[in-house]
């Protein structure tokens, strides 16, 4: 771990976005993760996406279960709130949090182990309840921060360092949220923030559950030759399946693309989701081809990156079942203690 | 662009920008490191090696590296490098058994030195160890030349001059003081083997205007007054006195004016301002002492009344520039103003003279009147004859003068055994990994943010009564080393290895000044354009790695990196890693000769 501060100094020229904010501007402490992990890269794509959505960080919740990857909420948005909860249960803690103040951007952070093993059931419920968040798991396939256990997303036959070979079939989390109707499904891997930083902004913008599973190599123990998580084998075997720009309040230039291939898709919030497949083969507004897809491609051994599947209806869990969307935190005595008489005609509709 | 060849010595050298900007190329932050660290004498030896003059450089050099310094653009104030230097003169040791040995047995070889400035001193210094006579002609009774008859005591003190100009002497040179030069010829005709010029540029400029005549007897070139001054020929003033001229020299002028007794001293200039010659440390010290200076005043006339100066007629200008930011002046059509004083100061330049040079020697002059001189050899048409210092080109400074000494004497040296000129030494240069574990370094790396400290001064009702008491009292130990850990270390490269990189971003997201980039390659001006924060700063260079597994390359504005080795931290497999770069120009002391590097 590095023993200085970073330095306060920054470009002279460093841009500023809306608000008046530089990049610099959304940074948290310096990273105690070994030197070259994925995570620190995800941290500094959401540093990005955040800069760029001109979001004020105390708009912003991050919550984060245990892990090295659960760490991370502390290297970046160091105004945001924060809730570094216990191993697995970030999706609980996101979920009450969410239900008293809708109105925040709820960013989780979570590991592999975090999110596939211990606390797979409560991912599961996440997405099923659209619970409006983007769920971030800095996948390595391994337990980092216990030093280096074969995680649940790690690949059958793919080795440890020693060369002990991982006998289980490995969970894919986005075919598992597609299932259970996550409506914003995602794969990208660290090293490649050309395509995680825009991601991370549309989940950011999505209105319902979007899960963005990024492979995030752990430098220390699962970047050897016969991992399926390492660096050289993300840059052999990664094929990206689209590119996308969000077009927020202010328009950015987009690259051409070929004509036909785009799919547009206006969000809740009024930016829009600017999709390019590179591949003509697969709609990722349709689950079933959606999963297919995931499937073929894990059978060859490819990582399919982009959006993998995408639901334009967005519907979130305050829209099910109709809660409170202002914060309960600025709730007036009237409409928190609305008085005998409404309570009296609550309990008749029980008898 | 093609990959950045760090094997020229003159890339990494480009990045330590005060060294690059200093004329002898002073070692700076390795001296200023060593000031940190209570090590005085060395911090003394490394500059005295490079510039011969640390005490009095320390306190008045024009100080080139301190403009350059990286620290301007990440923050406002540059390092104060000038006065560190100091520190290290005020508080260094003994050092006589660090100077180099001078042979007993002499190479045989005569060299004549005209004039015992800086320049000459120099060359002196550099040819002793190497068993060489050196004469020096000079028409006063000292050496020093306008550091000692020129800069006032008050900003330079007599004591610290000799100590200086004393060790050069001691070194072996044989004076031969009081003695002018009014013959070249003569000289030539004791048959030295070469002989070096640096006799300045002696002659202060002056005005002919109305009254300039009658008015003689009260008006003074500044130069010769502060000559006269120095040799306490000159020790009062009139109490009313007008200093024509914006340039240091009219600086000195009126801050002596006022220790003399003068209590109205104005300085006149006729551009503006920000236009004015003079550093900007030397008009804010004038000012610090309460001198007015009206600028934008042309003078037209000496009022002359029985043979007595009254006053100074200044017509109103005004700065007018095209579009290529060339200045005139203009009057301004505003009535004139008349300035009454009793004596006046002229500080407007300095002009070379050379009658003592005869022309029919094969020594060529232009139609200027200056001598043509080879401005990498500093070899005259006459091949023994060298010339440097405000002799060579006109009036710069000290350490110009010091430069033009080191690189006269590699010239003197090369002509004298028979070698091409042209065929100069080459720099020594060294990079050597500073790890010294996993994220620990031989230098302190933790930037500091704090903003110049200012130097102590006197206490200004004692130095203005004095021509002596010197006005700047130096940093304390405590002041210099916070103001030595201002420095950014630019001498500690980073050093990239592309063949190690596993494009871990890890150095772009840590990097506190956006400095790399991983990017596809183009064409310069592209590059510059597509990198995190675009490149504008044209004179600083882009460090750019071979293709990496991805076909991208690594590519790094030098421009505010701060140092602070944080990518070499964060890489996983030390394809950054910080390197120590020494440079030390080329010079004729070599091997047991050279002092202070280690
Ligand atoms: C008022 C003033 C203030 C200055 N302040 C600074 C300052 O703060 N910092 C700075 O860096 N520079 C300063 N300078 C400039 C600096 O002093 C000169 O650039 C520098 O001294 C030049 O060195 P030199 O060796 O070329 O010649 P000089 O220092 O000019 O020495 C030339 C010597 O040659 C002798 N000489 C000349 N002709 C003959 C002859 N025919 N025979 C024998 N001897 C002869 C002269 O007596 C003199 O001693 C100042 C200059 C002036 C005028
Ligand atoms: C209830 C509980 N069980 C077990 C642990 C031990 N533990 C800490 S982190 C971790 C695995 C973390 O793996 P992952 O989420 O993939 O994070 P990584 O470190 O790989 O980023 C485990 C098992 C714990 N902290 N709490
Ligand atoms: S920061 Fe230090 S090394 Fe860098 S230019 Fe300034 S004085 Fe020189
Ligand atoms: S030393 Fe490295 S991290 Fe620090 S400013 Fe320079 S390039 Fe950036
Ligand atoms: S940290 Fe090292 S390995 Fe990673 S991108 Fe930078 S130089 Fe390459
Ligand atoms: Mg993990």
């Amino acid at each position: 771990m590095t023993h200085i501060a970073k330095p306060k100094f920054s470009h002279p020229n460093l841009p500023k976005n809306g608000l008046g904010l530089t990049r610099r501007n959304y940074e948290g402490v310096v990273s105690t993760l070994c030197a070259g992990c994925g995570h620190d890269s995800v941290s500094a794509a959401i540093i990005e996406a955040c800069y760029e959505l001109e979001i004020p960080a105390h708009k912003i919740a991050k919550i984060s279960g245990i892990g090295c990857s659960s760490k991370t909420t502390n290297y970046f948005l160091n105004r945001a709130h924060g809730f570094n909860s216990v191993h697995g249960r970030m999706p609980s803690v996101a979920t009450g949090a969410n239900l008293a103040n809708g109105e925040l951007t709820y960013l989780g952070v979570s590991g592999d182990g975090d999110t596939a093993s211990i606390g797979l059931g409560q991912f599961s419920h996440a997405v099923r309840r659209r619970l409006n968040m983007v769920y971030i798991v800095e996948n390595n396939g391994t337990y980092g921060l216990t030093k280096g256990q074969f995680s649940a997303t790690n690949d059958k036959r793919s080795k440890n360092r020693k060369g002990v070979e991982n006998q289980f079939d490995s969970i894919d989390l986005c075919s598992l949220a597609i299932e259970l109707g996550a409506g914003f499904v995602a794969r990208s891997f660290s090293g490649d923030k050309a395509q995680l930083v825009p991601l991370i902004k549309a989940g950011m913008s999505y209105h319902g559950f979007a899960l963005i599973d990024v492979i995030s190599p752990c430098v220390t123990f699962n970047n050897h030759t016969s991992s399926t998580k390492s660096y050289d084998y993300l840059r052999a075997h990664n094929q990206v399946m689209d590119r996308l720009d969000i077009v927020a309040s202010r328009p950015e230039i987009s690259a051409d693309y070929e004509p036909g291939t785009a799919i547009d898709v206006t969000l809740h919030d009024g930016s829009q989701i600017n999709l390019h497949k590179l591949s003509s083969e697969y709609d990722p507004t349709d689950a079933d081809t959606a999963l297919s897809n995931l499937n073929r491609y894990k059978r060859q051994g490819t990582v399919v990156t982009g959006v993998l599947y995408l639901d334009p209806d967005e519907v979130d869990l305050h829209d099910v079942m109709n809660s409170s969307k202002q914060p309960l935190n600025s709730l007036g005595q009237s409409e928190l203690c609305p008085g005998a008489d409404a309570l009296e005609a609550l309990n008749a509709q029980y008898r | 662009m093609k990959p950045t060849d760090i094997g020229d010595p003159a890339y990494f050298h480009k990045v330590v920008d005060c060294q690059w900007a200093c004329p002898a190329h002073t070692p700076v932050p390795e001296y200023i490191r060593l000031i940190a660290l209570g090590r005085y004498t060395d911090a003394f030896m490394i500059n005295w090696e490079s510039n011969v003059f640390p005490g009095i450089l320390g306190r008045t050099c024009d100080r080139p590296c301190e403009p350059a310094c990286r620290r301007t653009r990440v923050e406002q104030k540059p390092v104060a490098i000038c006065r560190l230097k100091r520190v290290a003169a005020d508080n260094r040791g003994d050092i006589s058994d660090r100077l180099p040995v001078i042979p007993k047995k002499k190479n045989g070889k005569r060299i004549a030195l005209i004039g015992g400035g800086p320049a000459s001193l120099t060359v002196a210094r550099d040819l002793l160890p190497l068993g060489y006579e050196c004469v020096l002609f000079e028409k006063d009774r000292q050496a020093g030349g306008l550091m000692r008859t020129n800069i006032p005591s008050f900003r330079l003190p007599v004591a610290v001059l000799d100590d200086e100009v004393e060790r050069v002497l001691d070194m072996g040179v044989a004076p031969r003081f009081g003695e002018e030069v009014t013959s070249l010829k003569a000289v030539l005709d004791e048959g030295f083997d070469a002989v070096f010029i640096g006799t300045g540029a002696p002659r202060g400029k002056d005005l002919d205007i109305v009254g300039r005549a009658e008015a003689s007897k009260n008006i003074h070139l500044g130069i010769d007054f502060l000559t006269s001054v120095a040799f306490k020929h000159t020790e009062s003033i009139g109490k009313r006195v007008v200093v024509i001229g914006g340039g240091n020299t009219a600086m000195d002028c009126c801050r002596t004016a006022i220790r003399l007794g003068g209590e109205d001293v104005r300085v006149t200039v006729r551009s503006p301002r920000s236009d004015m010659k003079a550093s900007d440390w030397e008009i804010e010290d004038a000012e610090r002492e309460g001198i007015p200076i009206l600028d934008n005043h042309s003078p037209k006339e000496f009022l002359v009344e029985n043979g007595e100066l009254k006053a100074v007629v200044f017509e109103r200008m005004r700065a007018e520039y095209d579009e290529t930011g060339r200045r005139s002046l203009i009057p301004s059509g505003e009535p004139p103003v008349v300035v009454e004083c009793d004596d006046v100061l002229m500080a407007i330049g300095q002009n070379n003279a050379f009658p003592w040079i005869e022309r029919d020697i094969g020594l060529e002059f232009d139609e200027s009147g200056m001598p043509i001189v080879d401005s990498q050899t500093f070899q005259s048409t006459l091949p023994t004859v060298f010339f440097g210092g405000d002799a060579a080109w006109g009036p710069e400074n000290i350490i110009w003068a010091v430069a033009h000494g080191h690189q006269a004497a590699i010239s003197i040296d090369l002509h004298c055994k028979g070698e091409a000129l042209t065929e100069r030494p080459s720099p020594l240069t060294n990079l050597v990994s500073q790890k010294m574990g996993i994220h620990e370094w031989s230098y302190d790396n933790d930037v500091s943010n704090d903003h110049r400290f200012a130097v102590p001064h006197a206490d200004q009702l004692e130095s203005l009564k004095s021509l002596t008491v010197e006005v700047e009292l130096g940093y304390d130990q405590q002041l210099a080393y916070d103001e030595a850990m201002r420095c950014l270390n630019c001498d500690i490269q980073t050093v990239f290895k592309g063949s190690l990189c596993i494009e871990c971003d890890a150095c772009m997201d840590i990097c506190p000044v956006d400095c790399i980039n991983f990017t596809e390659n183009g064409e310069e001006t592209q590059l510059r354009a597509q990198l995190r924060v675009p490149a504008e700063n044209l004179d600083q260079d882009l460090y750019v790695s071979e293709n990496l597994t991805t076909g991208r390359v690594m590519v790094k504005d030098e421009d505010v990196c701060l140092h602070c080795g944080l990518c070499a931290e964060r890489c996983p497999t030390s394809a950054w890693d910080m390197q120590k770069f020494t440079f030390w120009d080329g010079t004729v002391m070599k091997g047991p000769e050279r002092v202070g590097a280690d």
